[in-house]
């Protein structure tokens, strides 16, 4: 018989294996899904996974899409660690694409060199702001983050439908909801010739090294940790718990706030009603994969990016519906938490108990 | 028709589906567990009560493929979280997530095909009443029925040894499990009935409220419902009173409508998301409504090394 035992410290090498674990999970329902489907398996995965790889386009393609979700996904890992629970991250980055579209739309068609820089700030200012919301009501108001930041989603989201139908709409739009196209001072400029992927790639990735030192550096990253791992210590060291809840949810409104001001200054070059196939969402999912470790969810933006990038293959390649991307994007996430249990716990074989006689002596753990 | 008649109606049409939803999750919080997943299950409830319903031409078999679906999904959500002891903020996004990717999947030839809308039924007698009849016996069967489950879950936890026991499990578990209940198999049990009720709230958007499925139709309904069970500091009467509080605030958008209010349609869709951010912010603000009606062991998993 095996039994769960919990290890004496942490497992580090199961921290690593339990993402490649659950890739694996996924591939393998993957494999089962496309059989039962009637798809030939082996074309799925490579039109899934390798075709759209095949190209200078493609790799573009995925770098595009990796910009938000790694922006999105740092800012989600920086406040996880401190277990705060902001999963608004989608509300921030439309936020974040509305402000810094203002601005764009306010420069119309000039060309200042203010305008990138002022677009970007305010992007990010947008969403530091829709961040401070659920910030304050935690802090002064001891309300709940996880219900607040996701029903500012949908407030956000209502927001921008409102601006793009009514004062922003593009008078010569035919009617469609959406704001006049950017100017090319307003638009970032492509990264690499023959594909659409921008500056913000690069922005990304710094933000990534500079989070990295943050956590790992600096006594404000150390005292989200400690919050993180162990409150009660944090609260006897005298680390101030609203002091962690701000920075995290700052952190995360401001990499947010910046995703969204460069999807639509970017890829996309106007506001319109739809700018996020859910990126502030698939971001939780690559916080995890990334271990909450800033370096770590450079490579979960990277695999996340790449199943966006298979759903529209599949869609357009065997007439499956683009949905599936969310489907292995759950499945991901349900494998990584099973295979996490291997960092505390171990199965250990126990032999069958000769007398049925139940040991007095009980514990309780709880397991995070 | 006295014009107010029509807009309770709708009140109660918009506040069925989260009682449902939110008496389900006050079970399953009650005995410990804080499954964030609703709203996936309601989606998956939504498309599993439509499809059978389209398939069978029977609405109870829609509901009961929305409630087994449902119930599919929170086992998943079990198995992780008390077996594996996951943590279960996570495995509940994790669950929503995967409901919203797979009920897109599974609904993709299903989006935009009619279904007959579940008829109100009629009460010898009591629906020709003038007023009153309109009023309390002009709905459809799953209105009472959310009444009778209000009632069943009331019962339960405040007069049955069983509901005792999940209680008692929900505030101690450890205690609870050293006296010898069945912390696990009552954890599964609430989990499941949480499942099923969250997947009948999803039939109930894609049978009575719009008689179709759309992808992601529950709107964040499965939130406002957890938001609820803060509301009512988990006590299924105050659960309910907020469901239909916040099926009045729906209606706000038609008042204005009639009233000819300069409002756009996007800030009235607002009021919901809106209403539930106050409403969190009032009950949470002193930490001791939390403190004395939250579940003690609520989201801590529970591992009994005997």
């Amino acid at each position: 018989m095996l039994r769960l035992e919990r290890r004496a410290t942490p497992s580090s090498t199961m921290s690593i294996a339990s993402p490649l674990l659950a890739a694996a999970g996924m591939l393998v329902t993957g494999f089962l899904l496309f059989s039962a489907l009637g798809k030939d398996p082996l074309e799925a995965f490579y039109l899934f996974f390798i075709k759209p790889l095949s190209s200078t386009y493609g790799i573009g393609e995925l770098l595009l899409k990796t910009t938000p979700l790694l922006l999105c996904g740092l800012g989600l890992a920086l406040g996880f660690r401190a277990n705060v629970w902001n999963i608004g991250a989608e509300g921030q980055l439309t936020m974040g694409a509305i402000a810094g579209g203002g601005v764009a739309l306010w420069f119309g068609d000039s060309d200042s060199s203010f305008a990138m820089p002022l677009m970007l700030l305010a992007g990010i200012l947008g969403g530091m702001a829709w961040a401070a919301i659920p910030a304050f009501l935690r802090t002064r108001f001891n309300t709940n983050e996880i219900l607040v930041t996701l029903m500012l989603v949908y407030i956000a989201q209502l927001m921008l439908s409102w601006l793009v139908h009514g004062p922003w709409r593009d008078p010569q739009g035919q009617n469609y909801p959406q704001s006049q196209g950017f100017g090319d001072a307003e638009t970032m400029s492509v990264l690499i010739n023959g594909t659409r992927v921008t500056w913000g790639i690069v922005y990304a990735v710094g933000l990534a090294l500079i989070a990295w030192v943050f956590s790992e550096k600096t006594f404000a990253g150390f005292r989200m940790q400690v919050a993180g791992l162990a409150p009660a210590a944090a609260a006897y060291a005298g680390f101030s718990e609203k002091r962690n809840i701000w920075i995290a949810l700052m952190l995360c409104g401001a990499t947010a706030g910046l995703a969204g001001i460069c999807e639509v200054a970017g890829p996309i070059g106007r506001l319109q009603q739809e700018i996020s196939p859910g990126y502030g969402f698939a971001a939780i999912i690559v916080a995890w994969i990334g271990r909450l470790h800033p370096i770590g969810v450079v490579f979960g933006a990277l695999l996340m990016s790449l199943l966006y990038l298979g759903g529209e293959a599949a869609q357009m390649g065997m007439g499956l519906p683009s949905a599936i991307t969310g489907l292995f994007q759950g499945l991901l996430l349900f494998y990584l938490l099973a295979a996490d249990l291997f960092i505390y716990f171990r199965l250990k074989r126990v032999g069958v108990v000769e007398s049925p006689e139940p040991k007095p002596a009980i514990r309780v753990e709880g397991a995070v | 028709m006295n014009p107010l008649i029509p807009m309770i109606a709708s009140t109660v049409l918009a506040a069925t589906p989260l009682i449902y939803a939110a008496l389900g999750e006050t079970v399953v919080e009650r005995s410990g567990v804080l499954n964030l997943g609703i709203e996936g299950m309601m989606l998956i409830g939504a498309v599993a009560g439509f499809a059978a319903t389209r398939s069978s031409g029977s609405d109870a078999v829609g509901f009961l493929a929305a409630a087994a679906a449902g119930v599919a999904l929170s086992l998943i959500f079990g198995f992780l979280t008390l077996n594996l002891q996951t943590n279960q903020v996570a495995t509940g996004l994790a669950l929503t997530l995967f409901g919203i990717g797979l009920s897109a999947f599974v609904g993709h030839n299903l989006a935009g095909l009619p279904v007959a809308r579940l008829a109100p039924i009629t009460i010898p007698g009591l629906t020709a009443i003038p007023v009153i009849g309109d009023l309390l016996f002009h709905y459809d069967i799953m209105v009472y029925l959310s009444v009778a489950l209000f009632i069943g879950v009331q019962w339960f936890l405040t007069k049955s040894r069983a509901g005792l026991t999940l209680r008692a499990i929900g505030e101690s578990p450890g205690v609870a499990h050293a006296i010898g209940k069945p912390v696990l198999t009552t954890r599964y049990l609430a989990v499941m009935f949480g499942g099923a009720t969250a997947g009948i709230a999803g039939a109930y958007l894609s049978l009575v409220q719009t008689p179709m499925w759309v992808e992601g139709m529950s709107a964040g309904k499965g939130w406002i419902a957890l938001a609820l069970v803060v509301f009512g500091t988990w006590k299924p009467a105050r659960v309910v009173i907020g469901a239909y509080l916040f099926g009045g605030v729906t209606q706000f958008q038609l008042f204005a409508q009639g009233f000819g209010l300069p409002i756009p349609t996007e800030f009235l869709s607002m009021l919901p998301y809106a209403a539930t951010v106050v409403v969190l912010v009032i009950i949470c603000r002193d930490p001791k409504t939390i403190l004395l009606n939250q579940p003690a062991s609520l989201g801590h998993s529970f591992h009994s090394a005997a």
